[in-house]
């Protein structure tokens, strides 16, 4: 089985997010970038399958601008085989991305294309299942446990209530969940021999799709600050203050 | 043009998010239809046709709709799709699974998990966790648009007689096969739309700690809530989970216990009305979006709030 494997690049999950004055986005001047937190999980799963013997390469591709490949160098320094990078400048929305990841699939012809269930810049969650249904594939999304059969998937998928379990045929989209797997660091050897392997580069413009955005941002702006709170001295007083002075309890 | 909600419900009944996307659907079009895509699942049909706000109910049942499987629902939504100018659903587990899917097939550029309707193609919505919020504006002929439930108050659920229409499946997919789903039944309030939510974090050490937790929240009447943390430790299963990747509650008293207050959990709670935080940990950044910190060992001031609690004439239910 061949895997591709889908990584993003975003403000680091730890970077306090800060909001520009213009309100036309948030700072990203100077500000540590990583790979999309529940995307290492996509790769590490993907590595494991192959360690398993179940898989027999694994393709990291992520859409973006130029830095954007860092993250496919980190997939290859934990275990990916090659990369492809698909250049574009600009803002570019989930149905652009899956648009584009479709034309590779095309031409690639993987069997599994995992990825992060949701991207923690925009937080759009609609990748995979978008691109699940431009290839009329199955989609196995929020996953936090995968079984390989030998034509099939069993997936256990995070949901508002529990657990789910699904089966999906191969070829499948899955989308993984933070619990899926710990990630794995790369050790400084293959930081070092994934400086060799090889990464594609195409032009989003090459692969005829529209990356123009639908949706005009208008404003970006703070959040609602919440009102300084207190400290109470002691449990007495906390349940005091919620019963008297809150009155919530 | 109108809009179309797709309800989520078990097929027996109507899920309690779904009145509160009824509430933030009619705001985007007042000519508003729900769709309910399930298997003897008039009960439903004829509940969500009781919502004032809903002017139209199409009902399609189908054993293939028994279980929730995106793929079958998708077909079955972009059959009735032609006819509405939005499309509109719960921006929880089974929106965000279906409402892409539909997306992509309609060449829409989703616009998800809104907070507020400005106008028909205008929205408010939290991006990086909460901590930046967003207008933006839809420029696509037909809308997709998930909706944060906990953001609009629910619709009444008595005093409409909406026409209840019939209408018909559209094809399985054979990709695609349901297994199990494993629920974990409570008799506790739902943590989405719990009045008061007591959580846990890592601070608790174990699951049989947790136990400290279930003793305070069955005095409030409370849901029970868990960090990122204490699910991945074990101590508590996934259903709990409070946050960016989790649920986003929003009940009157929020009380969070040994949560030092990851960005990623503070985007699911901190529009709570009233926060408490008890931590040992004084520099932790709970305190900072908390009405009333406590400074203290959990395992001592929880049984202390306990006894406390016992000690009022009345709580509030």
């Amino acid at each position: 089985m061949k895997i591709l494997v889908a990584v993003k690049r975003v403000i680091d999950y730890n970077v306090q997010i800060r909001v520009k004055e213009d309100g036309s986005g948030v700072v990203t001047d100077n500000v540590k970038m990583s790979t999309n937190p529940p995307d290492d999980n996509a790769v590490e799963e993907a590595v494991k399958i192959k360690e398993a013997g179940k898989a027999t390469e694994i393709v990291a591709i992520t859409v973006g601008e130029e830095k954007a490949q860092e993250t496919v160098r980190k997939a290859l320094a934990v275990g990916a085989d090659r990369g492809i990078h698909v250049k574009v400048d600009g803002t570019i929305e989930p149905l652009a991305v899956s648009k584009i990841l479709q034309k590779v699939v095309e031409k690639e012809k993987p069997d599994l294309v995992f990825m992060g269930k949701q991207a923690i810049d925009d937080d759009c969650n609609q990748t995979g299942q978008m691109l699940a249904a431009l290839l009329n594939w199955p989609q196995a999304t929020f996953a936090s446990k995968i079984e390989v059969k030998e034509k099939s998937l069993e997936v256990t998928r995070e949901v508002d209530e529990g657990l789910e379990t699904i089966e999906v045929n191969v070829p499948a989209i899955v989308t993984c969940d933070l619990r899926l797997n710990e990630p794995r660091y790369a050790s400084l050897p293959n930081i070092m021999k994934a400086k060799k392997k090889p990464i594609e580069q195409i032009n989003a413009s090459d692969l005829g799709v529209d990356t123009n955005p639908r949706i005009d941002q208008i404003k970006v702006e703070e959040p609602p600050k919440r009102k300084a709170g207190i400290k109470v001295a002691s449990v007495e007083e906390l349940v005091q203050k919620l019963k008297n002075e809150a009155k919530v309890i | 043009m109108s809009a179309l909600l797709i309800a989520e419900h078990n097929n027996k009944s109507v899920k309690p998010f779904t009145y509160n996307a009824i509430t933030a659907a009619s705001q985007i079009d007042e000519d508003l239809h729900v769709l309910v895509v399930g298997f003897n699942a008039d009960e439903v049909a004829n509940s969500i046709s009781q919502v004032p706000h809903v002017k139209k109910v199409i009902q399609i049942d189908n054993e293939i709709y028994e279980n929730y499987i995106a793929e079958n629902f998708t077909s079955a939504v972009i059959k009735q799709a032609e006819n509405y100018s939005h499309i509109v659903c719960s921006a929880n587990t089974f929106g965000k699974n279906l409402m892409p899917r539909i997306a992509a097939l309609l060449d829409t550029s989703q616009v998800s998990d809104i907070i507020k309707v400005i106008s028909s193609d205008t929205f408010l919505r939290p991006i990086y966790a909460g901590n930046a919020f967003a207008t933006v504006k839809s420029n696509d002929p037909k809308k997709c648009v998930t909706i944060r439930p906990t953001s609009f108050d629910p619709a009444p659920t008595t005093g409409g007689s909406a026409e209840i229409i019939k209408a018909d499946a559209a094809d399985k997919t054979e990709l695609t096969q349901f297994v199990k789903r494993e629920e974990i039944k409570s008799d506790r309030p739902e943590l989405g739309t719990a009045r008061v939510v007591v959580s846990g974090g890592r601070g608790m050490q174990s699951g049989e700690n947790f136990k400290l937790i279930q003793q305070v929240a069955d005095k409030l009447n409370a849901a029970i809530g868990a960090s990122r943390a204490a699910v991945d430790a074990g101590y508590i299963t996934n259903d709990h989970q409070v946050g960016q990747t989790g649920k986003v509650v929003v009940p009157d008293l929020y009380i969070a216990v040994g949560i030092s207050g990851a960005i990623q959990h503070l985007a699911g709670m901190k529009e709570s009305k009233v926060i408490v935080a008890i931590n040992k940990d004084g520099e932790a950044p709970i305190f900072s979006v908390a009405d009333y910190g406590l400074e203290a060992d959990l395992f001592e001031a929880l049984p202390q709030f306990l006894s406390e609690l016992n000690k009022l004439n009345t709580i509030q239910k």
